[in-house]
């Protein structure tokens, strides 16, 4: 199946981190200047088949990875937020040991936040789309009642690591698969949706399943708190571009410019961009790649 | 000892004493296991007295690449109490504070939660801070995980966060006062919890007493 504009990767490898297999992609010149781009959560890294070429046919090797438990990376028995940093840190330590730009959408704008707090030599410019978390989006609810909300969450939370013995995705045709992610990704065609099932699943003899990791769910809960995501924010050294959503999605922080602006670095700026979604850079890969791009210049 | 399946992961459960009615289940502390040989104290209990190896602990499986949070210990324990019912527990060190998540998240299932010392009480500090990212450590794949012990000694624990637990344990329990802390040594987590008009603050001999007398 193919897809106006998407193009499969150039290049492909496994890298192995600490005895997980994590798939690698590449796009453009294997000598051009790097550009990693890091997808969010339940994605991979093939959500950036359309957008990864544009920057590729600009002149930047454009190099994206499955994040554990997703893609064709290995599924593992543990997920973390810091084990995802981790393992980003390998994926870029794998590629080079010069400061590239990296591109994160969503969790994976969030991650690369705090790897580049961790390790700021890593990084020369960062572009973020809708990855900075702001607030819990929580119901304004009386405390006893959040408490059970809360306890809810954590027990169906806990139901579902029970109900993990064997568990696989639950298989169905291309159009089924398309369907399910278009709840999560209201605003993306149908086309683009069965096209990622082509990509992101595995077909066997019952249908198709999402090769996801069957242990990851929508949601969470934990000590983190989204706030923090701005304290990394106001740590950065490097050029930073923050690229807003407008259209508030299931997957989406709601994170808007005025709650980024306190915590800008020097170097910062955020766009909000009218009428977008949180699939910002596939519902507008034309634009947001030429923002880039131009950013990428400015700054270079 | 006998396993328990938890996603990819066995569980070792060990049994330090046997006996019949409620088992008090034991959760070693951060790098650490359940003991060899049945502690003193266990005489102090009336019923069965077993002892579960974390994730990457003792017995239990050591898997690859580390990931770890309290959060999923507190599903291995949610893992052991589906194979043994309803549990009083008791937790050293790391185990406390999953004692209490676990006391929180299935307060019908456990008859109540003693928080002892031990390695891994404290955690990391309880807000943000300046992350450190470690690329890869020695002896990989043996147990104690060097994950393990490098993670979960400095995972965030905000005592709001840990009060959280508190109330969903004391509302939901039907406990008067489903938690009690015996620890010495209270971390910041700890003294918002010990302060917490429903929670004991006990020797651990008062806090065996008082779980073995409730339903």
């Amino acid at each position: 199946m193919t897809f106006p504009g998407a193009r499969p990767p150039d290049r492909s490898q496994r890298v192995d981190i600490n005895g997980v297999g994590i798939a690698t992609y590449e796009w453009g010149a294997v000598d051009a200047p790097i550009i990693f781009c890091v997808h969010g959560g339940f994605d991979f890294a093939r959500t950036y088949d359309v957008f990864a070429p544009l920057l590729a046919d600009a002149g930047w090797r454009v190099i994206s990875w499955d994040q554990r438990g997703h893609g064709d990376s290995d599924q593992v028995a543990l997920h973390s937020w810091d084990s995802d940093v981790r393992d980003a840190a390998c994926v870029v330590d794998h590629f080079t040991d010069r400061p590239s730009i990296v591109v994160g959408h969503s969790k994976g704008g969030a991650l690369m936040l705090q790897l580049a707090e961790a390790q700021p030599h890593r990084f020369s410019i960062m572009i973020n789309f809708d990855g900075v978390p702001s607030r819990w989006r929580m119901p304004d609810v009386a405390d006893h009642e959040r408490t059970r909300l809360f306890a809810t969450e954590i027990e169906t939370w806990l139901d579902h690591r029970r109900s993990l013995i064997g568990k696989q995705r639950k298989p169905g045709t291309i159009e089924d698969l398309a369907r399910r992610r278009g709840r999560m990704n209201p605003r993306l065609s149908k086309e683009w949706l069965e096209y990622l099932v082509t990509v992101g699943a595995r077909e066997s003899a019952d249908g198709w399943r999402w090769k996801i990791d069957s242990s990851m769910r929508f949601g969470g809960f934990g000590p983190w708190r989204p706030e923090w995501a701005q304290l990394r924010l106001a740590s950065l050294t490097i050029p930073f571009l923050g690229i807003l959503a407008t259209e508030l999605e299931e997957m989406g922080w709601g994170t808007n410019a005025e709650a980024l602006v306190p915590f800008l670095p020097p170097l910062g700026r955020v766009i909000e961009l009218a009428d977008t979604g949180h699939f910002i850079h596939i519902e507008r890969p034309q634009l947001v790649a030429s923002m880039v791009l131009d950013f990428i210049a400015e700054h270079s | 000892m006998r396993t328990v399946r938890h996603h990819h992961v066995d569980l070792a459960i060990h049994e330090l004493r046997a006996g019949t009615g409620r088992p008090l289940l034991t959760l070693h502390a951060l790098g650490a296991s359940t003991p060899p040989v049945e502690p003193a104290w266990t005489v102090l209990w009336p019923g069965p007295v077993l002892g579960l190896d974390f994730t990457g602990h003792g017995a239990s499986t050591v898997p690859a690449g580390g990931g770890y949070s309290a959060e999923l210990l507190m599903g291995d324990v949610d893992t052991a109490l589906a194979d043994l019912g309803p549990c009083t527990i008791l937790g050293h060190g790391l185990g406390a504070y999953v004692a209490l998540l676990i006391a929180g998240a299935r307060p019908r299932l456990v008859r109540g939660a003693i928080l002892a010392d031990g390695a891994g009480l404290s955690g990391g500090v309880p807000g943000p801070s300046s992350s450190l990212v470690v690329e890869s450590l020695p002896h990989q794949g043996i147990a104690p995980d060097p994950w393990a012990r490098f993670e979960l000694n400095r995972d965030p624990r905000p005592a709001d966060y840990a009060i959280s637990y508190v109330r969903q344990a004391v509302i939901l329990s039907g406990l008067a006062s489903p938690i009690a802390v015996c620890a010495r040594w209270r971390p910041g987590w700890l003294g918002a919890v010990a302060e917490d008009p429903a929670v004991l603050d006990v020797t651990l001999a008062e806090g065996l007493a008082a779980f073995a007398a409730v339903e």
